[in-house]
């Protein structure tokens, strides 16, 4: 490795994340999305509407010529950061990386203009717990037609095309109103699962399945270290600042050492978790070092994120066991992330043969 | 800025043309790049810089690594260089920076640091050290000094004494600088747990300081202390590394060499630590990106507390690694070291020495303090001390 990755944001990136904030300030308040999660719409169409119409965050990764922004990675995880920081309920990491990266991958230019517009959101058909590089379950193909259920699959009822991979080695588009999509009842309210029952459609080839989901899958564990990120900020801002308030033994209860060491601890794992978030972005835009870049974020990343929404919902004693709290959300979107695009154990494993520190 | 990097480009040539390293005595090169003010460009002119911004000290580095040019070993000097010329430069009189700077950087006088004491740990201001004036003339010290690193090598001492035991604790402290040959000095070993004396406990018995060697006021010794500790930390989390440049190496290597030592269970921990320590890596270059950016953050205040931790359990798994040599130890004799090297020698050495890196330059438990105190903010710890004459405190 010749030379470092740039670890920083740039101006740029700090205005993204400020319009970003901004506008989830306005859109994804913690009241409205724990009332969500209970509707029958999950996802937040109007934050959607405007990170994408307004904001035109869909086609970050995706060239100028295909209509996209053809921007990078970097800016796409500080979107994530943000997002993350509101554990907002839109498909951006599962369309706007997952799915956007398959079809990059296929050289899809018809519906890549299409989520870049955001006129179109798509999900890859394969669970969430899938690892780059691990055996998923495909749909058989015969008869030109393609058969079979998949389940765990992210976002899909947001979803207006699915990537669905088949035995016959393709992966291929399928409309949303040609499938059966049904609910899972979700640990993560904010990111549901749903199952996808395919009975007899013809669909359409994109290309050859295997690289197209490698490189999908890749890029979400990635960039899913700086949702983590701000997952964990926001457990560790929000919990400093309730325990500054918070009184009790007539005392501010963040003053007692024992409280002020667990949050010390904290922010220590979140500096390095941005660090490794930043490299993991840095390594996926420039192309160099990406699978021990991204190995190393996964592997960190979602133990941090864990311990931080584990320590908020402690730290704020009964109120953080309540629904009402948003804290909760975090747990569940933390635990979640946990096991999405491979667990740290997974990315460990990946990474011993990459760094050659191999198993007895 | 580029303009900057060509000037001093074109500098460092000069110095090169009319002192060739290969026809120079080495200290003879030192002081003429001193002189030159290629030594710390961000030192002001006439100091051994040329007040540029301490990011183009690299430029000159460069060159002159490339030109096989002789370098004043900052490792050996490491508390001249760190501590002592940071504090001198913000405090000291012309005179005092005209006296040390120079033979300080050369590394032609050795410096050490007279803090810490028996009765003064993490609670630093509580010093007992007594400085006592001598009808507006000399000072005379005396007192006991203790976890001094080069001491039985220095030449000169930061030392920070007691001056007016009626004012609390903080307010009562003058700062000066030592010379160590004074026949009231004496220097005596403390051996550590690695069997090695790195440290020294230093006796203070009426030594006369005169007051040309006060830096900063009479009084003023805790906040002129504060940049010396500053400083302290700016040097720990300042390293650049490479991948695997740390204590990860070491065990890694044993890994990949002996297939043999290899279990299950040690595999998970090796790569949890390995990811641990890459990710340090990435905190601190991404901390030293900052500062060459002009964002210093706070994310310095972390690095020590990171890097004490995971010296200490990769460090400890290696030793598990080992098995039966792991119940060996290289060497007990009594030894004292000019360099502190905490990856050299064996597993069971570096294991012992590890056990130091939470406590020296601020324990961890202090320093997750100043953390949750400085940087989140948090309410201070209760204090009975602040304004209690010193000499009134319990002890």
């Amino acid at each position: 490795m010749s030379t470092q990755p740039d670890l920083l944001y740039s101006e740029e990136e700090e205005a993204l994340r400020a319009a970003v904030r901004d506008l989830l300030a306005d859109h994804c308040d913690a009241a409205g999305v724990i009332a969500r999660t209970e509707s029958d719409a999950p996802h937040d169409v109007a934050a959607w509407k405007a990170l994408t119409d307004g904001m035109g965050l869909a086609g970050l990764l995706i060239p100028e010529d295909l209509g996209g922004q053809g921007a990078s990675h970097r800016e796409a995880a500080v979107v994530l950061e943000e997002l993350g920081r509101a554990v907002a309920p839109v498909p951006y990491l599962t369309s706007a990386v997952v799915a956007t990266e398959a079809l990059l991958e296929c050289g899809a230019g018809n519906l890549l203009t299409r989520l870049a517009s955001a006129t179109r959101v798509a999900a890859l058909a394969v669970p969430l717990s899938t690892a780059a590089g691990h055996a998923h379950p495909a749909v058989r193909r015969e008869g030109g037609v393609l058969r079979g259920r998949l389940t765990g699959v992210a976002d899909a009822v947001a979803a207006d095309v699915l990537l669905v991979p088949a035995d016959d080695g393709g992966l291929y588009a399928v409309d949303a109103a040609d499938v059966t999509l049904t609910p899972q009842s979700s640990l993560d309210l904010t990111r549901p699962l749903a199952s996808v029952t395919l009975d007899g459609v013809s669909g359409r080839l994109l290309g050859d399945a295997g690289p197209a989901v490698r490189r999908a899958l890749r890029a979400g564990a990635g960039l899913l270290a700086s949702e983590q990120l701000g997952l964990t900020e926001w457990s560790l801002t929000e919990t400093v600042r309730y325990l500054k308030e918070r009184r009790q033994f007539n005392r501010p209860v963040g003053g007692f050492q024992a409280l002020k060491h667990r949050l010390a601890q904290l922010w220590l794992e979140a500096v390095n978790l941005r660090a490794a978030a930043r490299g993991a972005a840095d390594a996926l835009a420039t192309g160099e070092d990406v699978d021990v870049a991204v190995a190393v974020a996964q592997a960190f990343a979602a133990p941090v994120a864990v311990h931080a929404a584990e320590e908020a919902v402690q730290l704020h004693g009964g109120i953080g066991m309540t629904w009402e709290h948003p804290a909760h959300l975090y747990l569940k979107r933390a635990k979640a992330d946990s096991i999405a695009y491979g667990t740290a154990g997974a990315h460990r494993a990946a990474l011993a043969e990459r760094i050659d520190l191999r198993a007895p | 800025m580029t303009g900057d990097a060509a000037g001093l480009r074109r500098r460092t040539a000069a110095l090169l043309a009319a002192h060739p390293p290969a026809g120079t005595g080495r200290l003879d090169f030192l002081r003429a790049r001193f002189d030159a003010g290629l030594a710390w460009v961000h030192f002001p002119e006439g100091l051994g810089g040329l007040g540029l911004p301490r990011s183009l000290q690299a430029v000159v580095d460069a060159e002159l690594e490339a030109a096989g040019a002789p370098g004043n070993d900052p490792r050996r000097i490491g508390i001249g260089l760190g501590m002592a010329a940071p504090t001198i430069l913000a405090y000291g009189t012309e005179e005092q920076k005209r006296r040390h700077l120079r033979p300080l950087w050369t590394g032609e006088e050795v410096w050490c640091q007279l803090f810490s004491e028996p009765g003064a740990g993490s609670d630093l201001a509580a010093l007992g050290t007594r400085a006592v004036r001598e009808d507006g003339g000399d000072w005379v010290v005396n007192g006991q000094k203790v976890w001094t690193s080069s001491a039985h090598l220095a030449r000169w001492a930061i030392l920070i004494a007691r001056t007016d035991p009626d004012a609390p604790k903080h307010a009562g402290i003058t700062y000066f600088l030592c010379d160590m040959s004074d026949p009231g000095v004496e220097v005596r070993p403390l051996r550590q747990i690695t069997g090695e004396a790195e440290f020294n406990e230093v006796f203070l018995t009426d030594v006369r300081i005169p007051d040309s060697r006060r830096l900063g006021g009479i009084g003023d010794g805790w906040k002129v202390a504060r940049t010396t500790l500053d400083n302290e930390r700016v040097a720990i989390g300042g390293m650049r590394l490479p991948r695997e440049g740390g204590m990860i190496g070491p065990v890694a290597r044993t890994w990949r060499e002996r297939p043999e030592l290899r279990t299950h269970e040690l595999h998970q921990r090796l790569l949890t630590l390995w990811v641990e320590a890459e990710v340090s890596r990435l905190t601190a270059e991404r901390l030293r990106q900052q500062l060459v950016a002009g964002q210093p953050g706070p994310e310095g205040a972390g690095m020590k507390l990171a890097f004490a931790r995971l010296n200490q359990e990769i460090s400890g798994l290696e030793v598990e690694l080992r098995g039966e040599e792991g119940l060996l130890y290289d060497d007990w004799t009594m030894r004292r070291p000019e360099l502190v090297d905490f990856t050299g020698r064996d597993a069971g050495y570096r294991y012992l020495r590890a056990k130091g890196n939470s406590i020296e330059g601020g324990t961890s438990e202090v320093l997750l303090n100043v953390v949750a105190e400085r940087v989140l903010g948090l309410p201070a710890e209760p204090r009975t001390d602040k304004d209690v004459a010193w000499k009134d405190l319990a002890r």
